[in-house]
């Protein structure tokens, strides 16, 4: 293969510049959409297993059917449920808040799992000393058996969370103007892979440094087997 | 009410639909019974490298492969290989483009669990089979690698369900698997019941290797109660 021919193909300085912007707004719109999904899928699914440790019975019934259901199911197919399927039932949303929803929905799921595994593994006489000591259902929930459960999350957290953000990529399916998205059409209307390769790149600037975080926590927070 | 069973969950569009629909479930099934085995080997043969590799420069070299496609969304990578390689004069075939996306994604992904296996091998392990004469192959293939394993599978079934889930990414190169026919028969049928009932299809399929991987969880952190 000629070398100029990839070059022109992949490496076009010209097509670059002219589709850089679109792509660069891609880029804001998937670190958004990933801060947002981080976010309200970690408070949801640390919630419910808080509510969780509750142990009453028909609200337990629920989360773990919730938790299951969405670990069972692949994000893109809760996206296209959210999207394609709602509006007949007069639910209509925007893509963003399709992706935005599903992939928070499956993140909370996970996390909620995670979390209360964590709950599980601190032992019960840890809370049982608590409450005798005074302290309300709360206070020995905030202050003994989370921080104890906190550590041994961390690491599989961390990986969660990277993952789903990872999967902002899927809202380019119901037509979201991410960065993948974006340098697809730029590379429809060019008629030329480089805005592919830029989509590329700027996908890795994103979630490199991600990834190597992860890398740090699973090192630092890493539990003794 | 009424809106909701004639949208979501219209037997006779169910039965209409289902014979394409489980034309398009073995489609997923035999698509992960291709990808997880080539991702299986191509994971394990990333771990023994990366145990194994003593060069400063081939291990930095197997480091960077393993984190940018730890770093590149799969579907980003799967759009980049099918729509990218015609500009350099190959039309690769859906399902090879589809091959080569998740081997390169799940070997990294498959390679660290494998490595973590690696590492949790007690060194009294390896030098124990050594001195009963064993060569360092023989040592690899008949003392580590299958302790490896075992140590582990919790995190194997983990990925694994990730990956039939990453299945539904194929859609996106229109390949005729679960969700793209569902998908294809909601816009001949102008209702999404069809998406529903491949939304059971996938629960049916992975509901319980999830609850499998939950028990397997609870016991790695070991629960009290």
């Amino acid at each position: 293969m000629d070398l100029n021919a990839l070059v022109f193909s992949f490496f076009n300085l010209q097509i670059a510049l002219e589709y850089l912007p679109d792509i660069l707004k891609g880029m804001v719109v998937t670190v958004e959409l990933g801060l947002v999904v981080a976010i309200t899928g970690l408070v949801v699914g640390m919630a419910l297993a808080v509510l969780r440790a509750l142990q009453l019975k028909p609200l337990n019934f629920f989360i773990i059917c919730f938790a299951d259901i969405m670990r069972a199911l692949p994000p893109l197919v809760v996206i296209m449920m959210l999207f394609f399927a709602f509006p007949y039932i007069q639910i209509s949303m925007s893509a963003f808040t399709a992706t935005w929803l599903a992939l928070s929905l499956v993140l909370a799921a996970f996390v909620e799992e995670i979390c209360w595994a964590g709950i599980v593994s601190v032992p019960k006489g840890q809370s049982e000393a608590a409450r005798s000591t005074g302290l309300s259902w709360l206070q020995s929930m905030l202050y003994v058996v989370l921080p104890q459960a906190v550590r041994l999350t961390v690491a599989p957290l961390t990986n969660r969370v990277i993952a789903i953000t990872k999967s902002t990529a899927l809202g380019s399916v119901v037509g979201l103007s991410e960065v993948l998205n974006n340098s697809q059409s730029a590379m429809s209307n060019s008629g030329n892979a480089t805005p592919l390769m830029l989509g590329a790149i700027g996908c890795l600037l994103i979630f490199i440094p991600v990834v190597l975080l992860g890398r740090w926590t699973e090192t630092r927070f890493r539990w003794k087997q | 009410m009424d809106e909701i069973f004639k949208s979501f969950f219209n037997i006779p569009i169910y039965i209409e639909v289902a014979p394409y629909l489980l034309k398009g479930l073995l489609n997923t099934l035999l698509l992960s019974a291709l990808v997880i085995p080539f991702g299986l080997a191509a994971g394990l043969l990333v771990g023994v490298l990366s145990i194994t590799l003593k060069n400063r420069w081939a291990r930095a070299l197997l480091a960077i492969y393993i984190d940018v496609f730890r770093a590149l969304p799969p579907l980003v990578l799967l759009i980049f290989i099918y729509y990218g390689t015609p500009f350099l004069g190959w039309e690769l075939p859906k399902l090879l483009a589809v091959v080569i996306g998740f081997m390169l994604n799940n070997s990294s992904y498959y390679g660290e669990i494998f490595r973590a296996g690696l590492e949790s091998v007690p060194n009294g392990q390896i030098e124990a089979a050594r001195s009963t004469g064993l060569s360092a192959t023989q040592t690899l293939i008949h003392i580590q690698i299958p302790q490896a394993t075992r140590n582990v599978m919790p995190d194997l079934i983990s990925n694994t369900i990730e990956v039939i889930k990453l299945t539904t990414l194929a859609s996106a190169v229109a390949m005729p698997e679960l969700l793209r026919v569902a998908r294809d028969a909601q816009s001949l049928f102008y209702n999404p019941s069809p998406i529903v009932l491949a939304a059971i299809f996938y629960l049916l399929l992975l509901w319980p290797l999830v609850r499998l991987l939950s028990r397997f969880e609870h016991k790695k952190m070991g629960g009290g109660h």
